[in-house]
């Protein structure tokens, strides 16, 4: 890794929902500050319900902080952009779109030249591994592709940081631990910013530079932060990983 | 749409429709020649058969054949029709994204929905008389609603994440309701293409039962004049069966459109 450059800050975020016409209040997010240095795959791991999707809804820019700030290279963010890239824990491809067309539509939005961003988008689609799929419509793919289509999409779009939203939650558990080879290929490949979101500790000691674990009930708090020092490719049966691991799960009482 | 998850008989399914539909006309043309129903009352089959025959190059005594009356219901109703189209459904995708669009066009909508169409026709007779323009008044008035509904309907119920996926590539209001709105609300469009034709034909039969002097109601209402329940029934077929006609066209064209696009549209 180069320079430690500070890509994404969050200072003292905070968020509380306001339900049945401001009578109800949900405090979610509780003082939630932390960096994510460039190049660097941070993963936030929590409990199901404890915030996380709503913590990268605002830093992607959906939703507005109650309190506190989040800086993309110490510029406050405002509403969303194609400098964060987003793939959604529910899939979210445009179901009368093709592979192809589906990976291509950020550039197409920002009247990139057709030959230009048809290069991209079939780099993206060979990189994760779906060539041959580009003119197969979503209904026709499976879970773990349609996420891979996600993933390639989020990538052609060249954001600064990515954020990833349990995109593998939905995935059958061979599936997933697939994909997650598949991620940490991808991305040592295309260094990227990442922040990756999971309820699962293995899913993230395989893949992180960096652990944030949040507390297990509203609001979601920091509880505490973890560097993974192991070599890439990571092996799951690895002692230094299994012990890493054992750490984690010891210290957020959380099962899984 | 789902799956038909009843037992399947081939035989029984491909045979049993059709005993019903030869044992309609059978039961149907006994009524008749048995006397249960008196014949002033309603026509057999076959002299339904016989008449609509003789009215293909028959003029009498109703004044024009077959195929001119078709012809000009088929012209009011889809000239009426198609207006109806060209202005509800644009006017009910822009109503369902940009919010300048449904304030200003809501409340006047809203005024008009609850008139039935067919209350329309006494002004519409007054304002264009019994010709052509009135009818097509008539049909647009009736075919415009559904269409305003459903498109509106179908752009408020796009995916709320692929509008935020756009918006995260940047894409403007413009570019979002083209691109994904538009699209997304295709099938609900359809559904009120279907629900408009339906209106438009029933209430477009009931014009021309009113006032008209060429056109498949107006041949219902001779037959009634002249007590010539042929006629009427006559009448009757010819509207279903066009109507018919139509509907499929019409879901042909929607098949085409939307092959790839599953069924509801939104992300899975
Ligand atoms: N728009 C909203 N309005 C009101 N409450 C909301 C809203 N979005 C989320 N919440 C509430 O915030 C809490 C946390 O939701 P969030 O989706 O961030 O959790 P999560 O950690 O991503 O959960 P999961 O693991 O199930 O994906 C939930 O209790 C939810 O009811
Ligand atoms: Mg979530």
């Amino acid at each position: 890794m180069t320079a430690e450059t500070v890509k994404i800050e969050c200072r003292n975020v905070s968020k509380i929902f306001k339900q049945r016409a401001g009578t109800v209040q949900i405090p979610v997010l509780d003082d939630i500050s932390l960096r994510v240095l460039e190049n660097e795959f941070l993963v936030i791991v929590g409990p199901g319900q404890c915030g996380k999707t709503t913590l990268l809804r605002i830093i992607a820019g959906f939703e507005t902080p109650t309190a506190g700030h989040v800086l993309l290279d110490g510029k406050e963010i405002s509403g969303p952009g194609p400098d964060r890239g987003m793939v959604f824990q529910k899939y979210t491809l445009f179901p009368w779109r093709t592979v192809m067309a589906n990976v291509e539509m950020g550039l197409k939005l920002r009247g990139m030249a057709k030959k230009e961003r048809r290069e991209i988008a079939g780099h993206y689609i060979q990189l994760v591994g779906l060539q041959g799929f580009e003119k197969a419509y979503p209904h026709e793919l499976s879970g773990g592709m349609k996420q891979r289509v996600g993933i390639a999409r989020a990538y052609a779009n060249d954001p600064k940081v990515l954020l990833l939203d349990e995109p593998f939650g939905q995935l059958d558990a061979q599936t997933r631990y697939l994909m997650e080879q598949e991620t940490a290929r991808i991305w040592s490949a295309e260094k990227k910013t990442v922040i990756f979101v999971t309820n699962s500790i293995d899913e993230a000691v395989y893949l992180a530079d960096r652990i944030i674990t949040l507390e297990g009930k509203l609001p979601g708090r920091v509880k505490s932060s973890y560097t993974v020092h192991l070599p890439r490719p990571r092996e799951h049966i690895d002692k230094k990983f299994l012990e890493l691991r054992h750490q984690i799960t010891e210290e957020t009482e959380l099962l899984l | 749409m789902n799956p038909d998850t009843r037992l399947k008989d081939p035989l029984s399914l491909r045979v049993t429709p059709w005993i019903s539909f030869i044992g309609f006309f059978v039961v149907w043309q006994l009524l008749i020649d048995t006397g249960i129903v008196p014949r002033i009352l309603l026509a057999s089959p076959a002299e339904v058969g016989q008449l609509f025959i003789d009215k293909l190059t028959n003029p009498d005594p109703d004044g024009a054949v077959l195929l001119t009356h078709t012809m000009v219901s088929l012209l009011e109703a889809v000239l009426g029709y198609v207006l109806s189209l060209v202005i509800g459904i644009p006017l009910g995708l822009l109503m369902g994204w940009f919010v300048v669009a449904e304030g200003l066009a809501r409340p006047p909508f809203e005024m008009i929905r609850p008139i039935p169409p067919v209350a329309w026709i006494p002004l519409a007779i007054f304002w264009f008389g019994i010709g052509l323009t009135g009818k097509v008044f008539i049909i647009w008035a009736c075919g415009v609603v559904p269409c305003v509904i459903n498109a509106y309907t179908g752009v408020r119920m796009t995916s709320p994440t692929l509008i935020q996926m756009a918006r995260t590539y940047g894409a403007s209001d413009w570019q979002i309701f083209t691109k994904i709105c538009v699209p997304s609300a295709l099938p609900m469009v359809f559904g009120g293409l279907q629900i408009a034709l339906a209106l438009a034909w029933t209430t477009l039969v009931a014009a021309e039962l009113i006032a008209a002097n060429e056109g498949l109601g107006y041949l219902i209402t001779m037959g009634r004049r002249l007590l010539r329940p042929d006629m009427i029934v006559l009448g009757m077929i010819m509207v279903g069966l066009t109507g018919w006609i139509i509907g499929n066209i019409i879901d042909r064209i929607e098949r085409r459109l939307t092959a790839g696009l599953e069924r509801g549209g939104a992300a899975t």
